[in-house]
């Protein structure tokens, strides 16, 4: 009983936690009138019909032509992502190699930096190559291993493997790449799950990079989409329609974080972001 | 292994049989090519364009620090600035104590921590979404959620929009609700401290804030001090939430350097003077970092 204090505390945080996103939940049922008339997110009644209304979109495109954008974007990112800084943390974990204190004070650099400094001599470089309103800038980054962070949770994890693996798996005949593949990546799946499922969800957030980068609304990915949901409703406060349109946005998000969660956050919470 | 072959010409690789020295440079190469095409030739080039009058078109022409006069003397440039640095002074201190405090609570061994720390960590995943934002912006309308709570507990509404001391609270309050991320990384520090030290001090006769002070706080010290820069850095670039939920208003009250930046570069093509402001923040986000590194650098020396 002694605890009681700290649960009721807990209870409470989740409340505080959770509410604002069930109330956008409950909210994308409602009418406009009952939106701003309740603090209770249960809607009166359940109508779909302003769900359908929001998947149609102000635009001549539906959300599902805005999700499949999206995943042109995310798909190949994943990919990418976790092959480069699979590939680099493995040189990092396992070998030794001219400068190699150099190359890792050059990691820790690189996460200092602050994104925005890049944003426009980037948005110039890419506007040059005659890439803009393309995918590439936004997928061709994650092929040079450009998050830090993944690479710093895979060392973690690599250097978590004892090297008596590696020894064993090259008495056995297995060169450079066939040891990561066959006795190192099954060790650290839990960090590569962890890398393909923050990729997801960061690029789903994304916001900054495609709002530069993509200029025509055909190839906007979603965050973008949204954006202009707010923008061309916002004269006729169609609200509802708002909150629809972002709870769908919202699906794919909640979905994959509640499929890898177990492992997704056992992976962060070992793999100790804490460097 | 002879000793004499270790001079400085001919290094001795610790590396599997077989392996040369340059297999680990081939490895990590994507980094190298990544870390010269998107973090050095930026930074480079942001700070060759701050000094011209490049407008997104033309040829630029050389003006020295032209811009960083102008800077000094724009009344806007200070405003946001100012404004930034006040989101980030109240935001980062509120941010990582929330984070520690919630974290000690889930590392008392209750049941339920693992629905506890879904909840606590689900609005830092999903926070940065624009339809998050979106959502957010409407908690905050004068007959919004937040307001309709406050009348229930009998307060008075505040006119969230329309006060430029309320407004700035709009985002502190969303970017505060996403502490999960830093409290998963305080949670994983308190895990690893060993058990024996809290069960010694239990038997010289530590209080649950004795110890706290002199076991956790200084075993978690480097963790801390992880999370404050990490917060400070992205803090100090906030652009999205305001872009999305405020404009920037009312009367600029929530108007970042962030969005200076993206104001000057995309709607009013001042490319040059736009890198010469991130430039700027870049040194104020250095200076910040490094006076951290200083000032709990210097503790540890006092204390050795």
């Amino acid at each position: 009983m002694k605890k009681l204090p700290v649960y009721l505390v807990m209870m409470l945080l989740s409340a505080v936690m959770l509410y604002p996103l069930l109330w956008l939940l409950g909210a994308s049922f409602k009418s406009n009138r009952e939106i701003f008339s309740s603090v209770w997110f249960i809607p009166e009644s359940i109508d779909f019909g302003i769900w359908k209304n929001a998947w149609k979109t102000v635009t001549p495109f539906t959300m599902g032509h805005y999700f499949a954008n999206t995943f042109k974007i995310i798909i190949p990112k994943m990919i990418f992502a976790v092959t480069s800084s699979v590939l680099v943390a493995y040189g990092f974990s396992r070998f030794d190699f001219p400068l190699k204190k150099f190359f890792s004070a050059l990691l820790v650099i690189g996460m200092l930096m602050p994104a925005i400094v890049k944003i426009m001599p980037m948005f110039l470089f890419w506007r040059d190559t005659g890439l803009l309103d393309t995918y590439v800038p936004l997928v061709f980054p994650a092929l040079l291993a450009e998050e830090g962070m993944f690479i710093f949770i895979l060392i973690r994890f690599f250097d978590s493997v004892p090297r008596e693996f590696d020894e064993a798996a090259r008495l056995d005949g297995c060169g450079t790449i066939k040891t990561l593949f066959f006795v190192l990546l099954p060790c650290i799946k839990p960090a590569v799950t962890s890398i393909a499922v923050f990729t997801f969800l960061w690029t789903m957030n994304d916001f900054l990079n495609p709002l530069i980068i993509i200029q025509s609304v055909e190839k906007y990915p979603l965050s973008l989409a949204l954006r202009l949901s707010v923008d061309s409703t916002g004269q006729s406060y169609e609200q509802c329609r708002i909150i629809a349109v972002s709870v769908i946005g919202l699906i794919p998000s909640v979905a994959v974080f509640a499929l890898a969660q177990k492992k997704f956050v056992s992976g962060i919470t070992a793999g100790g972001l804490s460097g | 292994m002879r000793k004499g072959v270790n001079s400085l010409k001919h290094r001795q690789y610790k590396n599997p049989v077989g392996v040369g020295k340059y297999t680990g440079l081939l490895l990590i190469s994507p980094f190298i090519a990544g870390f010269i095409l998107f973090t050095l030739y930026p930074f480079v080039c942001s700070f060759v364009l701050g000094m011209t009058d490049y407008r997104s078109a033309g040829e630029p022409k050389f003006i020295g620090l032209e811009n960083y006069k102008t800077m000094l003397s724009s009344e806007n440039f200070r405003k946001a600035l100012g404004v930034t640095l006040k989101y980030a002074a109240i935001l980062v201190p509120l941010k990582l104590i929330v984070s520690l405090l919630t974290a000690l609570l889930l590392n008392l061994e209750i049941k339920g921590i693992v629905f506890f720390r879904t909840a606590f960590y689900i609005p830092s995943i999903l926070g940065a979404n624009l339809a998050v934002v979106i959502m957010w912006q409407y908690l905050f309308t004068a007959d919004g959620l937040v307001n309709q709570f406050l009348e229930l507990f009998g307060a008075s509404p505040v006119s969230w929009y329309g006060d430029p001391d309320a407004s700035i609270y709009i985002i502190i309050l969303l970017r505060l609700w996403e502490f999960g991320s830093t409290m998963v990384i305080f949670l994983a520090a308190l895990r690893d401290i060993p058990r024996e030290l809290y069960d010694a001090a239990k038997v010289d006769g530590c209080g649950f804030i004795r110890s706290f002070f002199s076991i956790t706080l200084p075993q978690i010290k480097k963790v801390i001090f992880i999370n404050l820069i990490l917060q400070t850095i992205s803090a100090l670039q906030e652009f999205n939430a305001p872009y999305m939920i405020t404009g920037g208003g009312p009367l600029r009250s929530t108007y970042t350097v962030g969005m200076l930046i993206y104001d000057e570069m995309f709607k009013y093509s001042e490319t040059g003077y736009a890198n010469a402001v991130s430039w700027v923040l870049f040194a104020v986000i250095a200076l910040a970092v490094g006076l951290m590194y200083l000032v709990t650098g210097r503790r540890e020396r006092d204390r050795s």
